[in-house]
């Protein structure tokens, strides 16, 4: 359940700190995370444990939240109506699976407030790849193509997380997702198959997005930092690199299909192991977008935080409202 | 008063009539109807459901963890509860 | 002017009014005070789509010139567009697009309520679908005036000056002309007097709960309905058609 609420007084006085956390209950932990038990938001848990899962979903909430905006960009001007009620509903989703994932990571003992708040002061990160730019509306057809496939291989093992709540939480993300990476394989359909302005504007949407949506799933495996730890815990089950072949091999016969050249020279089938081989990536270009220098990290952040800011005076209406009817009540 | 956060609310969905209300999840708002509103906004958005619970997450009354083992391994002894502890004779039917 | 025309000029009024709103409503999403709010306003936005398409498919099979809904939606100029001007009117902050929504729904409800019971079997239809989405919006959207009517003091001074500012906007919706009149005549439909009177009980009584006055009836501003737009129409429209517009004949 999703109670945040619950015992927290009681709960944060049994839990011992850091320091003092019995090496039998971390084992007894231990097990439980081995036998495949889940965990629940009231159960003993280790503080490291604790706080990687708050670290890594709510950068997930944050990464839905900011994720509507370099989508909700095109909504004015989606081309037919019907491509704007679906590309609607899909930023809806967005909305909504912010909100899950806020939910599963409040029963950690965070608020949504304070989870904002990290946000809009940069301490929290979320997924760089919502740094760049929809400059064109096949752009709307690669990042449902190729960000949401890839990160619907990272999101599938999630559901099977040791955690109760985040695993809830990914089982519906995961359901309500499964139209979002085909409507975008539609529209790049759509414009391969039209006039040579539309195909160069899918094949040009290619061109950008297809190295950030490698760097979705991470450094590599020997440069990720946390990676073993969250391993042992089956917060996460299959590394990076793992993760990242099994999108590309997906992925590269579809551009096929579709008619399209993947930007990399080095890209070729090594048939002996059954895998597409690809080029280098440009992990500096990762590190600058993480590092706040992508070509939008600016302008996502300040639109949050105008939104947050033009929407305190109606919170705190609601708030006073009910305040008062609570009196009354009384 | 100003920095005040919505409560938090859970948020159960019957999916349809003849099955009980499910834990579907929680969200928050100012008030009691805003709650029903936003669990529908929020849970109901592809028809999973025919009637919304909410309740005030603090308002729950819930089990203490550290006391499972007290509250509920001793019902595991009582195997007698179950059917598939008697054997049925072979022969002998509608029992 | 006949039957057949009549019912097509009344049902592009209808769907152009819910094609505007829809797309005011969308140049907000991402910049809703709070998360459940966001999901909100794009179901709201989501319902208002839906009802243009069904009801422009419809003008197009009435029409029977082979339009397509997309071709009401993008390719008609400012003058061709039958919505009233509140609903062209810019978002402003949360309660201006708030009072701007509740008002027309207000009247619209009523509407969609005679329209259930009009003589065309296929408008009926498609009212007797939107009237559960809108009467759920009103639902939604009077209880938030109320709750910014009664919130603080801020709060309240924002959403009167939201009430005055629309107001000159309301009269429109029950302005009825001959395309009205001939709708009321032929088919049954809505009776104008009889919903502004409706509206008019409706709206006091949740302006009245929110702690707010109702502002006087002064000059109010028509023309929509005509096709006599205000200036913010064109943006919007420049704004949504500009993809088909510069790709002539593209599918998308």
């Amino acid at each position: 359940m999703y109670t945040q609420g619950l015992d927290q007084k009681e709960s944060a006085g049994k839990r011992p700190v850091d320091a003092v956390e019995a090496a039998e209950q971390l084992q007894a932990f231990q097990a439980r995370i081995d036998a495949e038990e889940k965990i629940e938001a009231k159960d003993w848990m280790p503080e490291a444990y604790r706080r990687t899962l708050i670290r890594q979903i709510s950068q997930h909430a944050h990464s839905e939240i900011i994720g509507m905006q370099p989508e909700g960009n095109w909504l004015t001007r989606a081309p037919s109506l019907k491509r704007k009620a679906i590309l609607l509903a899909k930023v809806q989703d967005e909305a909504g699976h912010g909100l899950y994932l806020y939910s599963a990571a409040e029963t950690l003992g965070v608020s949504r407030d304070q989870m904002v708040a990290d946000l809009l002061s940069g301490k929290a990160k979320y997924s760089s790849i919502f740094n760049y730019p929809t400059v064109s509306w096949a752009d709307i057809g690669a990042i449902g193509w190729l960000v949401d496939g890839a990160a619907i291989m990272n999101q599938i093992p999630l559901c099977r997380c040791s955690y109760g709540p985040y695993a809830r939480a990914m089982v519906r993300v995961c359901k309500e997702e499964s139209f979002h990476q085909r409507q975008g394989f539609d529209i790049m359909l759509e414009l391969s198959r039209g006039s040579p302005r539309q195909k160069a504007m899918a094949q040009d949407a290619l061109n950008r997005w297809w190295w950030p949506s490698l760097m979705m799933f991470g450094p590599n495996d020997s440069e990720s930092k946390h990676s073993a730890q969250s391993m042992a815990w089956k917060i996460k089950r299959f590394s990076n690199d793992e993760l990242r072949q099994k999108f590309v091999d997906v992925t590269v016969p579809q551009a096929d299909f579709l008619g399209l050249r993947m930007p990399d020279e080095a890209l070729r089938f090594d048939a002996d192991a059954g895998h597409y081989r690809f080029g280098e990536i440009d992990w500096q270009e990762l590190f600058d977008v993480i590092a706040g220098n992508g070509p939008c990290n600016k302008q996502r952040l300040e639109k949050r935080q105008q939104a947050h800011d033009d929407g305190a005076w109606v919170r705190e209406a609601a708030q006073a409202y009910a305040n008062k009817a609570a009196a009354a009540a009384a | 008063m100003s920095k005040q956060e919505w409560p938090l609310y859970e948020v159960f969905v019957r999916t349809r009539s003849g099955l009980s209300h499910r834990h579907a999840g929680s969200i928050h708002a100012a008030d009691d109807q805003m709650a029903l509103d936003n669990a529908r906004d929020t849970y109901t958005r592809r028809s999973e459901g025919v009637s919304l619970w909410v309740v005030r997450s603090d308002r729950i009354v819930a089990s203490d963890p550290a006391e499972s083992a007290a509250f509920f391994e001793p019902a595991e002894d009582k195997i007698y509860r179950h059917p598939t502890f008697y054997d049925v004779p072979d022969g002998v039917e509608n029992l | 002017m006949n039957a057949e025309q009549t019912l097509i000029d009344y049902t592009l009024r209808l769907a152009d009014n819910a094609l505007i709103l829809g797309q005011r409503m969308v140049e907000n999403v991402a910049a809703w005070p709070e998360l459940e709010e966001e999901l909100a306003n794009a179901n709201f936005a989501l319902d208002f789509l839906g009802q243009a398409r069904m009801l422009y498919s419809y003008a197009g099979e009435l029409e029977g010139k082979g339009r397509s809904e997309d071709d009401f939606a993008y390719l008609r100029d400012e003058h061709e567009f039958r919505n009233v001007l509140l609903l062209e009117q810019p978002n402003g902050h949360f309660g201006d697009a708030l009072v701007r929504q509740y008002l027309f729904e207000a009247a619209y409800v009523h509407i969609l309520g005679a329209l259930v019971e009009c003589r065309d079997e296929q408008l009926s239809a498609i009212a007797a679908r939107a009237i559960k989405e809108v009467q759920y919006h009103v639902r939604h959207t009077s209880k938030w005036l109320i709750r910014l009517g009664d919130g603080t003091e801020l709060s309240q001074t924002r959403v009167q000056q939201s009430l005055h500012d629309v107001w000159r906007f309301t009269g429109e919706l029950f302005a009825a002309d001959d395309i009205d009149i001939a709708f009321q005549e032929t088919f049954g439909g809505p009776d104008l007097s009889a919903v502004a009177a409706l509206w008019r009980t409706d709206v006091a009584a949740v302006v009245s709960e929110a702690t707010l006055v109702l502002p006087d009836d002064e000059w109010m501003a028509t023309g929509g309905k005509q096709g006599r737009h205000s200036e913010h129409l064109g943006y919007l429209l420049a704004e949504m058609q500009y993809l088909p517009r510069s790709h002539a004949g593209a599918t998308w």
